[in-house]
């Protein structure tokens, strides 16, 4: 086998910026033509300078909890208790730091042809905290624990389509659903679906706090703080730091004077406000990643004046983004295009026209439709996202270019999800990041989804979005989703002005590999396996 | 003797009546906000049925006033009940917390009490020098301050700049009693400077009413030393007032703790509190406000009974 010096000085330097491990360089390297003891020595002389090292307690504030969050996985709801169970638990998948789809508790998953099978290979390395071996009867009652009449889990929606989970060994389980799911193996990344002990009626252990993750809860309060250390027998590589604090700061302030005092080591959440004052200290790395969270503006496709195409195109095309992102989202966001998929998301359609703020032709729009003169009530809240009040007088600032006169109407902070959205016929909404697209699709723009937040009907969009689920070809879902963006682009009634970012900021002396998740804040809420002390 | 007995027993029982009234008061303000429990609990991502399910297992679907005499009924027996949320015991919840607020209470307490009166009495001594201005001036700018404020700029100094008191007071079980007073340094100093300016006024104000009586006329004419005229002569006097001001502000101590606790990330009553509200806990919510009700309730009381038992024309009504 001839070598191949070029492939080989890539992956060193992938191997540096921490992307793939000693046995995957070691393995890539001899496939490239290096002799086994060549590629070992490679690595100690090329990589392991700069790859994480082990050691150090990791000080981590995050920005959301509260005294009544539990462990149990159904009612997780708080960032804290997210972040808490991608460090103590494990998950059947993971989403790299690239954004890919990679292992956790699955070595390897595989479907049946029409996507409607699903077989999860365990791997045999893992094991709880308590020492037990995880097993297959351990991940199906941890998946039962969301399914069934009686249960209170939040993630119930998501496995509404799983028929049946058997196991096949110890180490195998095949989950059988009512009709195809290509993204089955994505949806296995849910912050809910963490795998626990199973109790011998088929329940799960949540109570005692066991998992099977990077490190174990040594000691901990609600909505206080958490003290975890590693867990030697973890299954994958990484988990650098022997300790780990998790502590609740949801004061802003409290939390950025944490960071910049060295308190703490890492922080979830900065305000952007203050984020080109954190940029000037030079002990503190801020990061701005690119989430598929989103700000929406949903208007009811069947109430007047929106039921008209040209007048919600209208109203899309009235909004100066560029001007909302500066001035609102403080630059860290993304440029929303009227479709509900973000790039952070597998199978972005790149190629398509970005909508800008074009007064004029939404002007002829409305004379189109003979609705010169618009006026419109747009409800919003502060607590839907910090700005969200100015955000829509300034787009109702620049409506008025378009002849559109929006009154903005302020809605009470407490139960704006209950009493405002999905109730009011053109409201602000804020979206967490969802894996892929078909999940968003399906839960805010399928025909029959309660969350159809703009009461979207569109008759090819629901064929292409049941065809694209159990598509496992890549390149035809790509394309189909193309076209479901277009048709949401320009026949759907959410106006979406961004995307926006996670900021979040850790003192210069941790390390963190090139490539954030874009999942959660913090890579992924998986800073505490993931990051290291470089010093 | 027996007329104080009578008294506090008196109004112990008024106290207890109170207690009732404001659990009832609690109870329909938690009843008020909008929004709804399971909603709260469960997140944006609820969908109907799950808050069905929830609402269930939580007993929801009674009727509030059922609800209202259920907890009454534990209450009466010592049961405040179990978190609705997280289904924790409720003192097992709050006892820790109530433990670190009431620490963090006496701790400024220890500092800010002996430091106002001795301040207060220099002050009436010198006053209108040049030293009492400058108390004055102080004391006034920083209760004039709301005590986040206060906060924020100690931790500027102290925390940022200096880099001699952490930021944020997280305690574990197994620090030591100094490691505590370190850690909890900068939370009690603002409480001290919150509470102190109003008990050092008072002591300050009621002393210099007293020192234009007759009697410290006396005994300024026998020749004692003015500082002996204050503490002797008119300090004892004074002690009413002062023991009404610094009971009024112990409480505020304990009650008003919260937005210092937020400041501070101290986990204490208030974050309980500010949690249980956000997730419309309600027996969490409610035996919070009972405490500091009773806390009120209790310290009031003793500053009237401290004020009669320090004046022999109270303690011997003819």
């Amino acid at each position: 086998m001839k070598k191949d010096p070029a492939i080989i000085a890539r992956m060193a330097e992938e191997a540096k910026r921490g992307r793939i491990s000693r046995r995957e360089f070691v393995q890539y390297s001899t496939g490239a033509g290096l002799t086994l003891n060549a590629a070992s020595g490679l690595w100690t002389s090329a990589v392991a300078q700069s790859t994480p090292q082990k050691g150090g307690t990791f000080r981590w504030g995050i920005h959301d909890g509260n005294t009544a969050d539990t462990h149990d996985p159904g009612a997780y709801v708080t960032r804290v208790m997210i972040f808490l169970a991608h460090t103590h638990r494990s998950y059947l998948t993971m989403i790299n730091g690239d954004g890919s789809l990679g292992p956790d508790l699955a070595d390897s998953w595989e479907a049946s042809a029409d996507a409607s099978q699903w077989t999860f290979k365990i791997t045999p390395n893992a094991s709880f905290h308590s020492g037990k071996p995880v097993t297959a009867a351990d991940v199906i009652a941890s998946l039962n624990h969301h399914r069934g009449d009686d249960t209170t889990s939040a993630a119930k929606a998501l496995l509404t389509d799983v028929a049946d989970i058997q196991s096949d060994g110890d180490h195998t389980v095949i989950v059988s659903l009512t009709g195809g799911n290509a993204d089955f193996p994505w949806l296995m990344t849910d912050y809910h679906l963490a795998i626990c002990p199973a109790n011998e009626d088929g329940t799960i252990d949540w109570k005692s706090g066991d998992g099977s993750g990077p490190y174990k809860i040594d000691s901990g309060e609600f909505g206080v703080s958490f003290s975890l250390s590693r867990h030697d027998g973890w299954h994958r590589e990484g988990a650098y730091f022997d300790n780990v604090e998790m502590i609740t700061l949801n004061d802003p302030n409290a939390r950025q004077t944490a960071l910049v005092s060295g308190d703490v080591d890492a922080v979830s959440l900065i305000e952007l406000k203050t984020m080109a004052l954190m940029q000037r200290d030079p002990n503190i790395t801020i990061h701005n990643v690119p989430s598929a969270g989103a700000i929406t503006m949903p208007m009811f496709c069947d109430t007047a004046p929106f039921d008209n195409k040209d007048v919600r195109n209208a109203l899309k095309l009235a909004m100066n983004r560029d001007e909302i992102i500066e001035k609102i989202a403080f630059g860290a966001a993304t440029k929303g295009n009227d479709f509900h998929h973000s790039p952070a998301q597998p199978y972005w359609p790149d190629d398509i026209p970005q909508r800008d703020y074009d007064p004029d032709q939404a002007k002829s729009l409305l004379k189109k439709a003979g609705a010169e003169g618009l006026t419109v009530n747009l409800s919003t809240a502060d607590s839907v996202y910090a700005g969200a009040v100015d955000m829509a007088v300034l787009y109702a600032e620049h409506a008025k270019a378009a002849g559109i006169n929006i009154n903005v109407v302020r809605e009470p902070n407490d139960g704006y999800y209950s009493e405002v959205w999905l109730k009011k016929p053109f409201t602000l909404v804020s979206w967490g990041a969802r894996p892929t697209p078909d999940v968003m699709y399906t839960l805010a723009y399928k025909a029959d989804a309660a969350w159809n937040e703009s009461h979207f009907q569109n008759e090819r969009f629901n064929e292409l979005l049941l065809q694209a689920k159990a598509e496992l070809d890549d390149t035809l879902r790509a394309e189909m989703y193309r076209e479901m963006a277009m048709l949401a682009r320009d026949e759907g009634g959410t106006l979406i002005p961004f995307f926006n970012n996670f900021v979040y900021a850790n003192r210069s002396n941790i390390g963190t590999p090139e490539a954030l998740a874009a999942s959660w804040e913090n890579d992924g809420g998986r800073a505490a396996s993931r990051w290291w002390f470089t010093s | 003797m027996g007329d104080i007995l009578t008294l506090i027993g008196k109004r112990l029982g008024l106290g207890l009546l109170t207690l009732l009234v404001i659990s009832v008061l609690i109870f329909g303000a938690v009843e008020l906000l909008p929004g709804d429990i399971a909603q709260a609990v469960l997140g944006q991502g609820a969908t109907e049925e799950n808050l069905r399910a929830l609402r269930e297992q939580m007993g929801l679907d009674q009727p509030a006033v059922v609800r209202y005499f259920q907890w009454l009924g534990g209450a009466m027996t010592g049961d405040f009940g179990q978190s609705m949320i997280s289904g924790t015991n409720v003192s097992e919840l709050i006892g820790p917390r109530l433990k670190n607020t009431l620490f963090l209470a006496a701790y400024a307490a220890v500092i800010a009490v002996p430091l106002a009166i001795l301040l207060g009495i220099t002050v009436a001594l010198f006053r209108n020098s040049i030293f009492d201005r400058v108390a004055n001036v102080v004391s006034l700018t920083a209760i004039s301050s709301p005590e986040f404020f206060l906060g924020y700029i100690l931790l500027l100094v102290f925390s940022v700049k200096l880099q001699m008191f952490p930021s944020i007071s997280s305690l574990s079980a197994d620090m030591s009693f100094g490691d505590l007073l370190y850690r909890t340094f900068l939370p009690a100093l603002t409480m001290v400077l919150v509470v102190m300016a109003h008990m050092m006024r008072m002591t300050r104000a009621a002393i210099i009413n007293l020192l234009a009586s007759p009697y410290i006329e006396m005994a300024r004419l026998k020749g004692a030393p003015s500082w002996k005229v204050i503490v002797h002569h008119a300090l004892p006097n004074a002690w009413a007032p002062i023991i009404n001001v610094v009971a009024l502000n112990l409480a505020y101590l304990i009650t008003g703790v919260v937005l210092v606790e937020v400041v501070f990330v101290y986990p204490g009553i208030g974050q309980a509190l500010v949690d249980a509200v956000s997730k419309r806990d309600f027996p969490i919510v409610q035996a919070c406000c009972l405490i500091f009700a009773a806390t009120f309730i209790l310290l009031n009381l003793a500053a009237d009974v401290g004020a009669i038992l320090t004046n022999p024309r109270l303690r011997h009504p003819k």
